[in-house]
């Protein structure tokens, strides 16, 4: 059974009260990002139909959004997911070479997982760094300046946290 | 040393508090606007000539003038954080080391627009930047600056922080409501306008973080005295967020009057091509606008300098001009190739099309596949001028600016490097070894004849 905690659900309860009455919608967006988070990382179905539920709309408004938005996992992702920008300014700094690094050194390719469910390289369009090139996300953080030291240093903390 | 006014106290330690950002003169701007009228306000900001800093350069009274007040009905601020033009990062430095910045912004702001609830829409990658806008926004409502009457002013005002999920297209403002709105973000036909009915069909102002905070210093120094700083009609300050192969990448604040080589070789700006390399190319105001060789970015065509504002950044149009744009400023070197920079944008602008209208939705895929051809030795002579062909008819054929921005830089690299293209085309094995180089875009421009 998909159920959010009492503390996630009273937050819930704090985003709706953000927007006028009846306007609960709005809440959509903000309650994926919490149902990704405290569900595995993803989002599955029965995921999607427990926030529309929730916010009293139908699944399929759920489903729109959930399927527009790039940051919405629709498929089980790793524990890590390596989110390397390849758009122009990180490209001329080399993040075509960070990205081969990786799969290099963990043997996945762009979209893929490895074997043990710990890292997804996902490339990742223009993320709003690019004096800091190149780049990645991992989870709530952006990793700037990278080189093939640092993404070893990223890799190696990553498994010490598991 | 320029004029600065949003950054003048950006190296302080503890800015982002709000104790230190008090003590140096913060919210003063707030004291100031509450103890006019509204309309006052905004007319402060009409004097300053303010024009939108994400990217369309609208001046930013002339947009509130146009907020419909019907009588019962809510009106809302909606601040636009959406950040994702590629190349632009200047609002997440504000937002990130200056926050209390845009949050006294948005307090003069709404009360200037009569706006009781704000939302920030931020875009969803920011995502430790939330936890700062809310703190500061705790400080302030703890403060007195948020809330119910704020200041025995007998206004109101809660400011909201609300992420979004990654999608460039929710920078474009109709599509930012409909995202804020829980939707999928499809951008609105034009008319209605958002001043009119735009979230939950409330008349809407949707504004870029740094022209929200450029409401503060217009307010501290007044309208007429903002408007002195700059020239023409680029008044005030703009931040410039530069990026590519240059010495010192970052976010600098200018008064529009310095020229584009000073920005770019000054040790207080840019510092130089990195390794002593030289220029070949620049987009100076984003990826959306078009890409000028050093020849054309440095001089424009008359032979005149070029100075970073908005007049002459545009100067000779698309045909020999760019745009100020975001200010997001992408230096490239002598080894950088244009055909694949120009193949990463046309990616990004086909990953992020809506798909709402066909132009967009099609021909940036095809022209992604086309450049993808001829950056990889499979390009045919006949690409270019289909490449060419393709990006006219997504121009001015979409429901949002969109469109336009995935076909600008196709056009403008075509229009200023086809002999690199038919390089790569003429020399497939060459072009996937090496670039092409330099070759003549940093040469002096000849001097158009006098017609």
């Amino acid at each position: 059974m998909v159920k959010f905690s009492d503390d996630k659900l009273a937050k819930v309860q704090e985003i709706i009260r953000r927007y006028p009455e009846g306007k609960q919608k709005s809440a959509l967006i903000p309650v994926l990002h919490l149902a990704q988070e405290s569900f595995g990382g993803w989002l599955d179905v029965p995921v999607m139909d427990y926030v529309a539920e929730l916010l009293n709309i139908t699944p399929i408004e759920v489903y729109e959004v959930a399927t527009f938005y790039t940051m919405f996992n629709l498929r089980p992702v790793g524990k890590h997911v390596l989110e390397v920008c390849v758009t122009g300014p990180c490209m001329i700094n080399g993040s075509d070479d960070i990205i081969a690094y990786i799969r290099e050194k963990l043997g996945i390719g762009p979209g893929e997982t490895t074997a043990d469910g710990m890292f997804t390289l996902k490339p990742a369009e223009c993320l709003g760094a690019c004096g800091y090139a190149p780049m990645m996300q991992l989870g709530k953080h952006y990793r700037e300046h990278l080189t093939r030291e640092k993404v070893d240093q990223i890799i190696e903390e990553c498994r010490k946290q598991a | 040393m320029g004029v600065k006014l949003l950054l003048e106290n950006a190296h302080i330690e503890g800015i982002r508090y709000y104790e230190t950002y008090r003590k140096h003169g913060g919210y003063r701007a707030v004291e100031k606007a509450l103890k006019m009228a509204p309309n006052d306000v905004v007319e402060e900001v009409k004097k300053s000539g303010l024009r939108g800093r994400g990217g369309a350069g609208f001046p930013t009274g002339m947009k509130w003038s146009f907020l419909a007040k019907p009588e019962g009905v809510p009106r809302y601020l909606v601040c636009n954080a959406d950040e994702s033009e590629p190349g632009t990062f200047k609002d997440r430095y504000l937002m990130e080391f200056l926050p209390h910045l845009l949050i006294e912004g948005l307090i003069v702001s709404s009360y200037a627009l009569g706006s009781n609830s704000t939302y920030i829409y931020i875009r969803g990658e920011y995502a430790w930047i939330p936890d700062i806008l809310e703190q500061a926004i705790a400080e302030a409502k703890q403060n007195g600056w948020l809330g119910k009457n704020i200041q025995g002013s007998g206004f109101d005002l809660e400011i909201y922080v609300q992420r979004g999920a990654g999608a460039y297209i929710c920078g474009e403002e109709t599509a930012l409501i409909e995202s804020l709105e829980g939707k999928r973000g499809n951008p609105r036909i034009k008319p209605p306008f958002p001043a009119i009915k735009g979230l939950w069909d409330c008349p809407t102002v949707v504004n870029n973080v740094e022209t929200l905070s450029a409401v503060v210093p217009i307010m501290n120094i007044g309208g007429e005295e903002y408007a002195k700083i700059g020239v023409g009609r680029s008044t005030g300050t703009k931040l410039i967020s530069a990026c590519g192969n240059i010495n010192k990448p970052g976010v600098y604040e200018i008064d529009m009057t310095i020229s584009v080589e000073e920005f770019i070789y000054s040790d207080e700006y840019c510092g130089g091509i990195k390794g002593g390399k030289r220029l070949k190319a620049c987009i100076p105001g984003g990826s959306s606008v078009p890409i000028l060789p050093a020849n054309l970015l440095l001089k424009t065509a008359k032979g005149e300098t070029r100075y970073m504002n908005y007049e002459s950044l545009s100067d000779g149009g698309f045909a020999t001009g760019s745009m100020m744009g975001s200010g997001g400023f992408i230096v490239l070197d002598e080894d950088q190739c244009v055909v694949k920079h120009t193949m990463t944008l046309a990616h990004f602008y086909n990953h992020e099309s809506c798909g709402q209208c066909s132009p967009c939705r099609e021909g940036t895929g095809w022209m992604y596949k086309i450049l993808k051809n001829i950056e990889y030795g499979k390009g045919k002579m006949s690409d270019i001028d289909l490449l060419w062909d393709i990006q006219r008819k997504i121009e001015g054929n979409t429901i949002c600016p969109l469109g336009d921005a995935a076909a600008w830089p196709v056009a403008a690299a075509i229009r200023h490097f086809r002999d690199e293209f038919e390089w790569h085309i003429t020399h497939p094995e060459e072009a996937v070894k090496r670039n092409f180089g330099l070759a003549h875009y940093a040469d002096p421009l000849k001097v158009p004849e006098a017609v």
